[in-house]
This record gives structure tokens, sequence and C-alpha cells, in this order.
């Protein structure tokens, strides 16, 4: 008997024929949203003053799930004045220990409707239930937690100086993270002794809606926290309303530059977090199946709507081809389709703009020269999918290399010595993250020492927690969210 | 020989994330019937007597008669003095005699000694010959002679399939694991297999993922499949589906079948029978409504 087969053919593996996974969607039947939401200001769910308001829609079906105001200037001034007059009267005085207990009670109801939250987080925004439920809304819940540790310990956080809080934030928050970008912000800000008006971002307000409603029964003193549905010109608005101190803005550089052109010469400080082009580096005496899961982590994690995403690979060339070919495998096992089921690995992305924007990158590739390879997996009908996407023989000069994608589609570049790689990783306007993967110690200690980034992650990727600050440098943005760093844009030392 | 290097963190994560995968319904069904059908039923006790492996022997024919389309299992793994009874109880039903030897399970003894060993097993009729690779010299840097017994094993059991244990647990890193599965399939394993089910821990997720992975890098390389055989410590279908994801996400579906993918276990039978039993029912039956042996 003989008991090896032998092919002429480049041996491959077969993942699509034979057992696979039945459907196992999570049920969304307990959860209850209204058919339209206001704003949320002091301590009241309230009409927009103009009567208007916009539909946001499930990304994974393209229908209308429920709608929301539509907030102008006037909105903004309400909310900035009763964000002030809770500040005045209130929060501001309030001691410490008080604070923190409201953050410890909004963490602790987070974690009660988790499930609910981390399923509307799925709905509105198109992210995998997988990843909501194991990630945003736990890390969400952790923020709080940590946040409200440090509200009556913040003269030990800043050893002989006297600790006061800014005064009035505006922060504005962006689609890819609703409920976890909203938890980075306020519980900071509050924890500071500060008052919020926050502005959601215009496709997924409804995990913010839910917040607002957690902040009410946390009973959390009216206008502590204040929430303006709208667009961008809410954004602007609260931007450029006199009666805020403080701006923390996460989203797009384009923004993030008009921002900083806007409140030049007024006394607003300011926290910027914004795109990035991360080089992902993986070397020769890296442990390879590792970090090709790193690879597929780095750029496919929430459909790689994620400002860290590794979008640039740099494989060292005596094992591109070994690590290209891991890649393509690992890559045929991914499920892209329903958010809501447990078994998707790739969720829809986030709106229709969204996807014609990545859809144009792709054809950009392929005209620049770039060699596309996609994953062979089925996709739904209907809603906003994009397979999986590699680019290979790319080059500095190629705008898919040098360009924010904000999708699922990575760029792969080989290199031959450490030199060459740190210059070209260090080659772009960006410089929020990097990844680092090898077995050698020294190796790893000498990148993160030349990589301009702010954060750099050696032998995994995306690993987020409260206790570790994050940001950018260079035009990826300034300041820093998450550990002791994350308190200081929001108090004034003395 | 350059191994490839093994991240341990990074195999946990990777293995936490197969586990996330929901089985439900018609493919936990499917599923469950092809686990079952890659158990190698297994009595393997100082204490063992024909009349135990007789028992064990019908028992892989008629894993649940109430049950109409369960497969049987694909073999019925002993010393290699019950060899010559099990083949014969066994007859043409098509469930294979795995015979374990090379002075199993301490592999501590002469060539020579291992050889004969072999031969016995072979000449009694064994389908499959499941060896134990000699640790020690392994751990002290000597990997030809582990490579060369190997071989020498491999050419006494002429048509037999060799499966390799590595005794993982004895091994203690997953880097030691990747370099024995490399040389095993190198010097000529037809299986490669975690352990005897002697020394804990035994099978694990992390060293299966670790096997596997090697399997699929020399399949890349020469063409050539190889069969894995965790053994030990898996007693529950869960965990037996856990498997399976991770060799339908690792190695594809050439592989999951009872040719290439095995279970050693004696208990996890019956735990996959009650969860079939659940599945068509509704309801879990007692434990006494499947048999032992």
């Amino acid at each position: 008997m003989t008991t090896k087969t032998k092919s002429s053919a480049k041996p491959k593996l077969d993942f699509t024929s034979g057992w696979g996974y039945a459907p196992a969607p999570e049920s969304s039947e307990h959860i209850k949203l209204e058919k339209r939401y206001g704003h949320f200001i002091n301590g009241q769910f309230v009409k927009p003053s103009g009567g208007k308001y916009f539909p946001t829609i499930n990304p994974s079906t393209e229908k209308q799930i429920s709608e929301v105001a539509l907030g102008d200037a006037r909105d903004i001034d309400k909310a900035v004045k009763a964000a002030r007059s809770a500040y005045e009267k209130v929060w501001k005085k309030m001691p410490g220990s008080e604070r923190g207990k409201y953050l410890y009670r909004v963490a602790r109801i987070i974690q009660e409707r988790a499930r609910e939250l981390s399923v509307i987080e799925s709905m509105d925004g198109g992210k995998s239930i997988r990843e909501s439920r194991d990630i945003d809304i736990p890390l969400a819940a952790a923020h709080f937690f940590y946040y409200a540790g440090w509200a009556d310990k913040l003269e030990y956080a800043f050893p002989n100086r006297k600790v006061e809080p800014v005064g009035v934030a505006g922060q504005i928050i962006p689609w890819n993270f609703p409920l976890l970008m909203a938890a980075w912000k306020i519980a900071p800000a509050l924890a500071c002794g500060n008052t919020v008006v926050l502005k959601p971002a215009e496709t997924t307000p409804l995990t913010a809606m839910k917040l607002a409603e957690i902040f009410r029964d946390a009973g959390l003193p009216p206008g502590v926290v204040n929430i303006v549905n709208g667009d961008g010109r809410a954004g602007a608005a609260l931007v450029n309303h006199p009666g805020i101190d403080k701006v923390a803005f996460t989203g797009s550089t384009d923004v993030g530059k008009i921002i900083q052109k806007a409140i030049a010469g007024t006394k607003k400080k300011a926290t910027l977090e914004l795109g990035g082009k991360a080089a992902n580096i993986i070397f020769e005496d890296a442990a390879i199946d590792q970090a090709v899961e790193g690879i597929i982590n780095g750029i496919f994690f929430n459909q790689g709507h994620v400002c860290c995403a590794g979008s640039r690979l740099f494989v060292q060339e005596s094992v591109a081809d070994l690590v290209i070919r891991k890649l393509k495998d690992r890559m045929q096992t991914l499920i892209v389709g329903d958010p809501m089921d447990k078994n998707t690995d790739i969720g829809a992305i986030n709106s229709k703009e969204q996807l014609e924007k990545i859809n144009d990158y792709l054809k950009i590739g392929v005209e620049e020269g770039a060699e596309m390879w996609q994953s062979g997996c089925a996709i739904p009908k209907n809603g906003y999918y994009c397979r999986p996407t590699i680019f290979l023989h790319v080059s500095q000069s190629h705008r898919i290399v040098q360009e924010e994608i904000f999708g699922p589609v990575l760029a792969i570049q080989t290199f031959r010595t450490v030199d060459e790689v740190i210059e070209k990783a260090n080659n772009t306007p960006f410089g929020l993250s990097a990844g680092v993967w090898t077995d050698k110690g020294s190796k790893i200690f000498n990148l993160t020492n030349k990589l301009r980034a702010g954060v750099i992650w050696a032998n995994t990727y995306n690993k987020f927690d409260p206790t570790s600050p994050f940001g950018g440098y260079k035009e990826s943005g300034f300041g820093r969210e998450g550990g002791l760093h994350g308190l200081m844009p929001y108090v004034n030392l003395k | 020989m350059k191994s490839s290097l093994i991240d341990q963190v990074g195999v946990e994560e990777r293995v936490a994330r197969f586990n996330t995968r929901s089985i439900k319904k018609q493919s936990k069904v499917e599923g469950l019937k092809i686990a079952i059908s890659m158990i190698d039923l297994t009595t393997l006790e100082g204490k063992d007597t024909e009349g135990k492996v007789r028992q064990l022997c019908y028992k892989a024919q008629h894993l649940h008669v109430d049950m109409p389309g369960v497969p049987t299992a694909a073999a019925v793994c002993v010393y290699p003095t019950f060899v010559k009874l099990a083949k014969k109880e066994l007859g043409n039903s098509g469930v294979k005699v795995a015979s374990v030897a090379t002075a199993f399970p301490s592999g501590q003894s002469t060539l020579a000694v291992k050889i004969a060993d072999t031969k016995f097993a072979v000449e009694s009729g064994a389908d499959e010959v499941d060896m134990v690779i000699s640790r020690g010299e392994f751990l002290s840097g000597n990997y030809n002679f582990v490579f060369d017994e190997i071989s020498e094993i491999k050419a006494a059991c002429g048509p037999a399939r060799l499966k390799v244990i590595l005794e993982t647990g004895e091994l203690a890193t997953l880097d030691n694991v990747r370099r024995a599965s490399e040389i095993a399939m190198r010097a000529g394993a037809d299986f490669i297999k975690t352990s005897t089910g002697k020394i804990q821990p035994a099978a694990t997720q992390p060293v299966t993922l670790v096997m596997l992975e090697a399997i699929r890098d020399y399949y890349y390389e020469t063409g050539i499949m190889i069969g894995m055989k965790p053994a030990g410590g898996i007693s529950t279908a869960k965990v037996a589906l856990q498997y399976l994801v991770m060799v339908r996400e690792t190695l594809g579906n050439a592989w999951l079948n009872n040719h290439w993918f095995r279970f050693g276990a004696s208990s996890l039978a019956n735990d996959i029978l009650m969860q079939l039993a659940k599945e068509s029912s509704g309801v879990y039956q007692g434990g006494d409504y499947f048999s032992k042996d």
C-alpha cells in the first residue's frame, strides 16, 4: 500500500470543499431601538433645534435602522452651555472619589449591557460580532474602570503639582470604533473633572445614544456629558464655539488640519489622533506562522478600518515567497459576510461612501501596475463588502503605499537590510504605529528606537489596553490617549 | 538542519481564535461523525487481557447499535502481544490494527530490541506501528541518532504505516516540537503523533497546531502528505470539534478523514455518541446508555 501522494504541480491546499460551518447568527430580537433619536443635552433626550433628522443605515443590509438628529450650531450652543453650567456648579467642585464612583458605575452598566451594546455596534457599523463582543465593548468598559481609578489619585499622577481640570471639552469621534472611542475620550475627561460635549460619527450614532441612556441610568449629574448628533457642520460648530476649552478629535488628517487652523490663536488646547499608514516588518528570523497571523490581524481587523492598521507590509526578501504563500492560504480561510454571524471574520464596510473610496484605490493600484490578489471567498449580494486584498510588486512611490485606504487592502514590499527597511518604513507623512517581527531581541530594540511612530508592537499587532498610551508622530497627530499620559490633555498643572 | 521558529504566545492566540468558531446544527452532526470515524480506540495497560482486547474490538466495529449511520472507529491500538487477536477479531471490518512498539512508552532500549519489537508487531498483522522517539537523545541534541532510529524502524515496518510519537510532554518547548516533527517526517514517518498518553500533558491544541503547521510546510516543500494524531487527554466532543476546526483551517479538507487524521482516545467516542443522540432526540441520555468497552 502506498501511503504517500506525490503530485507534479505545486502542492495546493483545499479550503473550500468538504466540511464547513453552518450559519451561527447572534440574535437581535432583544434589541430595543427608538425610531428616531435627538440629542442628549443636560441629562435629557431633546429634539434638534432645526427639526431635521437623517437615517442611520445597517451597512450589511443597506436598510435603515433608525434616524438621528441633524444637529446645528444652536444645538451645539445649548450643549456647551449645559456643560459649562454643570462644570461650574457641580463637577469641578466634586471630590475625585465621588467622580470616580460615577465612572465605576458607568463601567459596570456597560458590562451588564455588553451583549446589547455589541449587537447594536455590529448592526450600525458593520463590524463582526466577534470583534464587537470580544474587543470593542470589553475595552470600552475597561477604559471607564481604568480612569475611574485615577479620579481620586490625580495628585499622585502629577506629584508636587496642583491639578486642575481644563473646563469644557469638545470631543469628536470616528465611526470605526464608535463606543470605544467615546470611552477613550469621555472617561479621562470626566476623571479629571472636565465636562464634555461629544459629537458621534454620522454613520454610527446608536451606541452613543445607548451610552447616553447609561449616563442617565447611572445618575450622572445633568450636563456633565452632552451628546449632539450630526455631520461635519455640527463638528465645526463645536470646534469653533468660544465656550469650549479643549478639542479632542479622532479622524482623518485632512479634518485634523482644518481643526488646527480653526483653533489657532485661541485658548483651546487640542489633541488630534489622525490617519496612519503603518509599516509591519517581517524579518527572516521571525516565527513565520505567527507573523502571518500578525499580518492578518494587522490589516483585516475591523475590515481594515483602523488608523493604526498595518497597511504596509515589509518582508525580508529571503522569506518573501514563503510568507506570501502562507498569507494567501491563510486569507482563503477568512470568512467575509454577515457581521452578526459568530463565525464571520470580516464584516461589512462601514458605509457606501467608504466602499467606493476603497474600490477607487483598488483601481488605482491596478492602474499603477501593482499585482492585485484577493481571496476567493463568497460575499453577500446585498450590503457593502470588500474581499480581503493584497497588492504585490508595489514600491514606495505608489499611491496605494503612500495614502491611507482605511480598508482591507495590504500593500506588500520586500527589503534586504535593516537600514533599508527603517528608511522605507519612516518614509511616510504618517507615524502612528508599526510592527516588528523577529525572534531576536536586540533587533527589536534597534527598530523601536529608530522607527518614527507613536506605538510599536513587537511580535504582535493591534493590541490595546487602557493602561497603555496611544498616539501619533508627524501627520498622525499629537497628544496621547490611554494610560497616565491620557490624563495630561485634561488637566492644567500648577 | 534549520528549523522554523515558533512563538508560543502567538500560537496560543491562534488556538483561542479557532475555539471561537461556532459549530452548530448540521455542521455539528457532520463534524461529530467525522471525528468519531477518526478515533483509534486504545488500551495500553499492564493489566490488559485477551478479554479486554476482544471487547474493545467489538466496540470499535459497533460503536452504537441503536444509531444508524454511525461509522466504525478508525483503528484499535494495542500492545504487540495482542495484535494477532485483534486482527482476528476485527476481520475484514475495515477497522485497522495499530500496535505500539519500540519499547513503548519510554523507548529506553537498544535499537535491536526496538526493531525486533516492530517486526513482531508487523508479522502479527499490525496495519500501523506507533513508535516512540528517544527523547533523551533528542534533548541532548543527538538529532542524527533520533533520525537514524526512525529510519531503521520505518524499514522494519515494511508495508505498515508508521506513526512517530514525539511525546511532546517531555520536549518542553514548542520549538522542540517543531524540530522533532521535521526530523520525524524527513526520516520516514507516515504520521506524527503527540503523546503516549502516559505523560502529562498529553495532546494539547498549541502542540497540535505546531505539528499541523510542520506538516503543511513539509507538504509545501515536497508535495507529500503526512498524517497527524493527537493522543491523550481529548475526551469531549466539543474539544474534538475544535481540533477539526484547526485541521480544516491549517491543512484544509484533504486531511479531514481518518487516512490523514486520528484521535488517540478511549473515552471520546462515548461523549461524541451522547452528543449525536442529543442532536437527533433533543435530550441528553444517561451515560449508561453507552457501552464502556
